[in-house]
């Protein structure tokens, strides 16, 4: 419990600081959060000046507004990450639908799908981040390392049997990125924080 | 550097070329119930284990099994759901042990024995087979993390567009920007180091005694010496000494850090990462509270001291420099400051030169003197104009004989320019003066002093 109550104490914390109007407390959530804002905007957008635009309107968006964070709610990470998925994928819309009205190739179930596409990577990208590290670790190997779960046990110093929970733990997470019905639905996510 | 990610950048086990499945190699259905194997799935105690324990029975002509594990086939590749069944005679295992190899499967990651056998389980139970199919989709998720390099100018467009539109109650002094933003690169910089980047060798030198000192460390023990020395603003600040028990011989930078240093028992490793960046959030925070008010208040460097406001420009062109060591050792690009921020750099290396150049004489370093020409306090006396070129640049007038005469165009005696990075690369020592890149006219001895003085900015 106590590892859940610092962070939430820091984001009361950088929430009052905001509201207070400290111009240093914004550049702490800057260097706290733009990684993460601008990991997620990329990811949905695929474009690097796209997900610039889109980290400068989250960190204003929560500059001007410190208190529509709502810290009974869940981590200030997860509202932010909400909060830049929802502008992200906006975007990622509007810029898909201009294209189409122009005379763009596809139509609009495509449109919806690669939305919904982007959406779900964005939200999966998020829960491997912020899942357990142990979970995230032996997910590493085992996929990005071509390790199998007995190599994977013994690069982490843990049972086999560890090592087969570990993994079937950090996809059942990860398939929760599929969870959140349409896409303009809450993302959902505060579940893995 | 999240090396995991980019050492198998073309690999993509998500595009169903069905290779592997539908075209098992020599090797694959070799595994059949290797006696040498059982404990894999629950040890001893399994009462369901191998079921053809009398050593391997060749399918289709196959060779016996070898003993080491043959790559693995990708379960996931290809459309079918299921890898080709009845090639191998599976193990018998327990569903609660089948169930928990559902991740390993879907992964590819478990053996070609198991993996026969959570096939076969799924075609019998359908609680495993949803999950299965939830897992395999889940493992089409995992993808290489964007790139975290953020441009660094980044951080001054987003925060200045957010000021912008909502002016803060509490700015952060101008004179704390660039220790800020070079913070900010740094700590950037740093967060995606693993093991090997902490403990990169790194020497740190400078000039000293009109020759080049230096001393070796690592990149977790240039951030240590970042801590301690920030340290003696964060003191001047009312904010906690890094130092805490230990106690150095004296307030002085390198005297501070030897101490820090020694008293581990270990070298600094990328736990000091954290402290550090706590105090440097901490003094741009405490000193955006005391305001304007502030900026004259002493910082004692030991043998002398400056008001903090240049303290902070002098933290802030110390972690530019260190952050290039660092950079360097572990063979990363890393760009100067923002041209507003090296221009306050300069300037402050500009402004302490007519001191230097005044203790330099003291202690006899200087031959000059021989032309000097004294003036009264306030008056202008013989100047050096130091020219520097490139964004960030400017003019100075450097008053040669006296920390107490202005510097003056009508007495100029010579003539330097340099370019801005040289220039900084000079001041922290990492160029020596004779082989400093300046463009010199006049007088050759004011010259070679100020270039020396400049030099001699340089500390550990």
């Amino acid at each position: 419990m106590a590892k859940k109550d610092v962070p939430l104490r820091w984001d009361r914390k950088m929430q009052q600081r905001l509201a207070r109007g400290e111009a240093a407390a914004l550049g702490e959530l800057y260097d706290r959060f733009a990684s993460l804002v601008h990991g997620l905007a990329h990811r949905v957008l695929g474009d690097e000046r796209a997900a610039d635009g889109i980290t400068r309107d989250v960190f204003a968006h929560v500059w001007e507004h410190p208190d529509a964070y709502d810290p009974k709610q869940g981590p200030l990470r997860s509202w932010i990450a909400t909060l830049t998925h929802r502008l992200a994928v906006q975007r990622l819309r509007v810029t898909e639908t201009a294209a189409l009205a122009r005379g763009g190739p596809g139509t609009a179930e495509e449109l919806e799908r690669k939305v919904r596409h982007a959406s779900v990577a964005a939200r999966a990208d998020y829960i491997v981040q912020s899942m357990p590290a142990p979970l995230r670790a032996a997910l590493e190997l085992a996929y990005f390392q071509r390790r199998d779960y007995r190599q994977t046990a013994t690069d982490l110093g843990v049972t086999e049997d560890e090592a087969r929970r570990r993994l079937r733990l950090g996809l059942q997470l990860l398939a929760t990125a599929h969870d959140a019905g349409s896409p303009g639905a809450p993302p959902g996510y505060g579940g893995a924080a | 550097m999240s090396g995991a990610y980019e050492e198998n950048e073309g690999f993509d086990r998500t595009d169903g070329n069905g290779g592997d499945a539908a075209a098992p190699g020599p090797g694959e259905p070799e595994t059949l119930g290797k006696p040498d194997e059982p404990d894999v799935v629950g040890g001893s105690a399994d009462p369901g284990g191998p079921e053809a324990p009398d050593g391997p029975v060749p399918l289709d002509g196959a060779k016996p099994a070898p003993r080491i594990p043959l790559p693995r086939a990708s379960v996931e590749d290809g459309e079918d759901p299921l890898p080709s069944p009845g090639r191998t005679v599976p193990l018998v295992l327990e569903h609660p042990v089948l169930k928990s190899l559902l991740g390993a499967w879907a992964l590819a990651a478990c053996s070609p024995e198991e993996s026969a056998a959570v096939d076969e389980h799924l075609g019998e139970c359908g609680a495993c087979a949803d999950e299965a199919l939830r897992l395999r989709e889940a493992v089409v998720l995992l993808q290489r993390p964007e790139s975290l390099d953020l441009d660094p100018a980044l951080r001054t467009r987003v925060l200045e567009g957010c000021l912008e539109r909502r002016p803060p109650r509490i700015p952060v002094p101008e004179w704390a920007a660039p220790y800020d933003a070079e913070t900010a690169r740094l700590d950037a910089l740093l967060q995606d180091f693993g093991d090997s980047e902490w403990h990169a060798p790194v020497r740190l030198r400078w000039f000293e005694a009109d020759g080049t000192a230096s001393r070796r460390t690592t990149v977790a023990g240039v951030i240590a010496h970042l801590l301690t020395v920030d340290g003696l603003v964060a003191v001047a600040l009312g904010l906690a000494d890094p130092l805490g028990e230990i106690t150095a011989p004296t307030p002085a930078p390198a005297s501070r850090t030897e101490a820090y240093w020694r008293a581990s028992h270990y070298p600094p490793t990328r736990a000091v990462r954290g402290p550090w960046r706590e105090q440097s959030h901490g003094i741009v925070r405490t000193a955006s509270f005391t305001g304007s008010r502030s900026g004259r208040m002493p910082v004692s460097y030991g043998d002398f001291e400056l008001p903090l406001h240049d303290a902070m420009l002098d933290r802030a062109f110390e972690c530019w420099v260190h952050a290039e060591d660092i950079a360097e050792a572990v063979d990363y690009p890393y760009e100067p400051p923002a041209p507003r921020h090296l221009n306050r750099m300069i300037d402050l290396a500009a402004r302490l030169l007519p001191d230097v150049l005044a203790a330099r004489r003291l202690a006899g370093l200087s031959p000059g003197g021989t032309r000097r020409h004294l003036v009264a306090a306030g008056e202008p006396g013989r100047s050096l104009r130091l020219e520097i070129e490139g964004s960030g640049g400017g003019e100075w007038l450097i008053p040669l004989d006296s920390p107490g005469a202005v510097g003056s165009a009508d007495h100029e005696v010579a003539h330097v320019a340099l370019d801005g990075v040289e220039f900084c690369r000079l001041a922290a020592g990492h160029v020596s003066p004779v082989e400093a890149a300046a463009g010199q006219v006049g007088d050759r001895e004011a010259i070679r002093d100020v270039l020396f003085a400049a030099a001699s900015l340089s500390r550990m």
